[in-house]
Formats: structure tokens, sequence, C-alpha cells
């Protein structure tokens, strides 16, 4: 049932390479010379069992790289054309390494469940045997060392993306954040601004690195998201029996399958409405996994991707209107 | 650099940001980066929030007292850290150790280590304790030396000095 909260699982290891200087004291040679260097290690034939791909920032356009923010592929500092920035990816986008961001190296892997011991798992295999060859920074006191002191120690963010609209509209989230905070967790909207966080997504993830060993962190995160995703159903439950609440879904649901124009932050609003319909089986004609795509398949850059050209506010708005009515009529 | 705003003082503030879909970089002075509100919540810039949080951390100037004014390796001072919140490189973490370690301890609430274990690391505390180590060789060697020539004011204050070094290796 936590298919109906949780969206993805996601694990991220910050790692330096002990033989160079840390990103902001780098030249420009040394930079290339680094992403070679990983380049060959990973893309020449099998890695750890996976094939990878490379693709340098400064080869891609504008469009690609804001869609690939867009999809949590890369961070925002790394969307810019900067030589020396690698990004080494699987096919399927679940591994996933940028080369050349704040730290030398930034291990991620994403996964569409809730599952964060098997994207540790997988992580953590990748990262011992990257640490054969590339030999990371490693202090016995202080763990992997960064650039940035706030990822010392095991350099590992875990996080879980969560769609929690009951929550929100019971202003549970904004009631519990300091809590969490207590416990060495954060949560933040995933998209747009804390206050009013678009499609109602939520991240939650470790803040403290230092101290506390990878597993204890995933456990600890991971008894939090249960509960979190428990009271979100609970309060769902209780939101249901509402008609005035069914009535929004359903209107959501109409204004998405008909309308010709639309914002990008009112097919958000309207998707996340759509999404908790389905899960509480008001709406049985639309499959969950297609709300979740569409809700990436929306936003401005990934429209601009799928037409393969700039389009201004408008034409997006019409584009993604067209997009929607397609992904969710009658098969 | 030219603020791209004003166009008349020198930038020094760099915004990246996803407006719609369309990426910008703006280079600006701190005059024009507060007006337009970039000075607070940096959506996805966290590392230079930390530059500012780094910096306020050691706005009461602590004295150097590991005694580098630059890390060998990458010849950082402390205070090209504390201006950009980013270590320079893992050779820093040593070098710089003790100025480093309040505001690791004010981030994490810690300053060991606990988990995964690298194959390939440098150890700072083993190299700490051999530091130490020699220290204490060096001032029974001025131990001595001060015996000898009988000056017993310094062999006191000596004495003093390794039984403390001594005390501390032993932590």
């Amino acid at each position: 049932m936590s298919d109906a909260v949780i969206i993805s699982s996601r694990i991220r290891l910050a790692r330096n390479l002990r033989d160079y200087p840390f990103p902001n004291r780098m030249t420009d040679n040394e930079r290339q010379e680094v992403a070679q260097k990983v380049k060959d290690l990973m893309c020449n034939g099998d890695f750890c069992g996976y094939k990878f791909l490379a693709v340098s920032m400064e080869d891609l356009s504008e469009i690609e790289r804001v869609s690939m923010v867009e999809r949590n592929l890369i961070s925002m500092e790394f969307a810019s054309p900067q030589k020396g920035k690698l990004l080494i990816t699987t096919e399927d986008e679940k591994i996933s390494i940028m080369v050349g961001e704040e730290d030398h190296l930034r291990i991620q892997v994403i996964l569409k469940s809730f599952d964060i011991e098997k994207a540790y798992e997988i992580a953590d295999k990748l990262d011992t045997e990257l640490d054969k060859y590339l030999h990371f920074a490693f202090d016995k006191r202080l763990g992997f060392l960064t650039q940035c002191p706030t990822n010392l120690g095991t350099g590992m963010r875990a996080s879980v993306m969560m769609h929690l609209p009951a929550l929100r509209e019971s202003r549970t989230v904004s009631r519990i954040a300091n809590n969490l905070s207590k416990l060495g967790l954060i949560i933040r909207g995933a998209y747009g601004e804390d206050s009013d966080p678009a499609g109602d997504m939520y991240q939650i993830s470790n803040q403290v690195t230092l101290g506390i060993s990878e597993k204890s962190a995933i456990d600890n995160l991971k008894s939090i998201t249960e509960q979190l995703v428990n009271s979100e159903l609970k309060t769902r439950e209780k939101m249901m029996e509402s008609v005035e609440y069914q009535d929004k879904i359903g209107r959501s649901y109409g204004i998405l399958i008909t309308a010709r124009i639309i914002s990008y932050k009112e097919a958000q609003k309207l998707l996340s409405n759509l999404r908790t319909g389905i899960c509480d089986g008001i709406i049985d004609s639309v499959e969950l996994h297609t709300v979740d795509k569409l809700m990436q398949m929306i936003k401005p850059a990934n429209i601009m991707k799928i037409k393969g050209r700039k389009l201004d506010f408008s034409e997006r708005d019409k584009v993604r209107a067209e997009l929607i009515r397609e992904e969710l009529k009658f098969r | 650099m030219k603020c791209q705003k004003c166009k008349a003082r020198e930038a020094n503030t760099h915004v990246k940001k996803v407006v719609n879909g369309e990426y910008t970089e703006l280079m600006l002075c701190s005059e024009c980066a507060h007006v337009m509100g970039y000075d607070n919540v940096f959506d996805f810039d966290v590392p230079d929030m930390f530059g500012g949080l780094l910096q306020s951390f050691f706005a009461g100037a602590l004295p150097a007292r590991s005694g580098a004014s630059r890390c060998p390796e990458c010849s950082s001072t402390f205070g090209d850290i504390t201006n950009n919140g980013k270590v320079g490189c893992a050779k820093c973490y040593e070098a710089f150790f003790e100025e480093l370690l309040p505001s690791i301890k004010r981030i994490h609430g810690n300053t060991s280590h606990c988990g995964k274990v690298s194959a390939s690391g440098d150890f700072i505390e083993e190299k700490k304790a051999q530091n130490t180590e020699n220290e204490i060789e060096d001032l029974k060697t001025q131990l001595q030396k001060a015996i000898e020539e009988q000056n017993f004011e310094l062999a006191a204050t000596l004495r003093d000095k390794i039984k403390e070094k001594e005390a501390e290796n032993n932590e």
C-alpha cells in the first residue's frame, strides 16, 4: 500500500579522489583528467555488472540539461555547461554518477519504490569497487572527506520522495517539521516553495552524516517514513468520507481529460488530486504509474525535450494539455 | 566582472536558477542581489548558504592552533575555507583540524565517524598521535638540556608540558 504515498527512494554518496584537490581548487585540466579517469574505468565494457553511458554537460543543449534537473538526475549546480562535468548513468537512469559536482563524485541510486536498503546496497557495492581504483579521500576519525563539512562521515544522503496531500491539508507537515529535525531528519517540498510544495510532493532525508552509521541513518529514515505513510493514509481515509472531497477529485479528473490549455502549476495540482483519487478507489480508469509519468512529463523543460525545440509559455500550456489528454484517454 | 544588473559595482554573487524550464546564471553585486532577494534562500545552492554559516561560526576568530598557515597540499589558508565555506582538499582537514573541529561539531553534533571504512584511507588521528609523540621527544631533549644547564625554572615548565602532552595522548 506504500506506493499510494511513496514515489521513490534515493541514496547519494559524496566521494573525492585523495590525489586531487576538491573541485573548488581544481584547474580545468585536473577536472578533465578526473572525468577521463572515471569514464575510462566505468565505460569500457561492464562495470560492477552494469553497462554505463557517459555524457559531457558541455555537449548537451540547455533544454536537455534542465530536463535532467527536472528528472532529479542531476543537481542545479551541475547543470551549467562547464568543462569536466561528466554524467555517467545506466540506461534506465537508476544509477547515476555526477563527476565534477560539489565533490569529485556523487554516486546516486534512485528506485521507484520504498526500498532504501536496496538502493544503498547498489550504491555501496559500486562505491567499494570505485574506491579500489580511484582511492577515495578517507580519514578514520572524520570518515569520507568532502568539500563541504556538512557531508563528512558517511557522505550519504538517503531520501524518500512522498506524496502527502492529506498531511499537508491537515497542516501536519509543518507541525512535525521541527520534531523531525531533532531526529536528524529534514522534510521539505520536493518542488517549488516549501510553503506551497507543488503537487504535494515532499522529500524527507537524513541531515547528519558524521557519527551515525549508514545502517542507523537508513533505519531511522525508514521508521519515520513508515509512520508518515500510516498517518497520511489514515487522514486520507477520513477525508474520503466527505462528498466535497470526492467532488474535488472528480472535477480535477474532468479538467485534466478535457482541458486544451493548462499551466504547470494547475496541472501539478490536479494530477495530485487525481493520484489521491486513484489510491482511494474514487477513480479506477487510470493507472497510478500513468499519473507519476505525467507528473514528470509536464515539467517545462521535459515538454520542450519531447517536442525537440524551445516553446514559449502559451505554446507549452497547449502542448501540456495535449500530452495529458493523450495519456489519460480511455484505453 | 561588473554586476549584470547595475553594471557599475563589482559582481560577487553568482546566482543559478531555473525558472519555467529556463536556466539562467546571473553575476550580481551584493547590493543588487539583496534587492532581488537572492541573499536569503538559494533554492538549490546549499553550499553557498553554508559559506555564510561556516563564516559566522568563526566570526569570533579563533587563533590558528594547528600552527599551519597554509595547507601544504593545495595552499589554501584557513581564511579561504571560511570565506567560501569550501574546504580546499583532503589534506586541509589535517592542516586545519583544530580550527575545523568546532564547526564540524556544530553541524553534526559529533566528531567521530561511524560506518563504512574506505580501503584507501589516510588516518589523521594516527598521524596526530605520531606528531604528539614527536613533540614529547623534542620536549624531553630540551628538559635534559635545561637540567644540564641547571635552569630549573625552565625544567619545571618543560616537565609540566610533557605531562600535559602525555595525558593528552593517552586520552
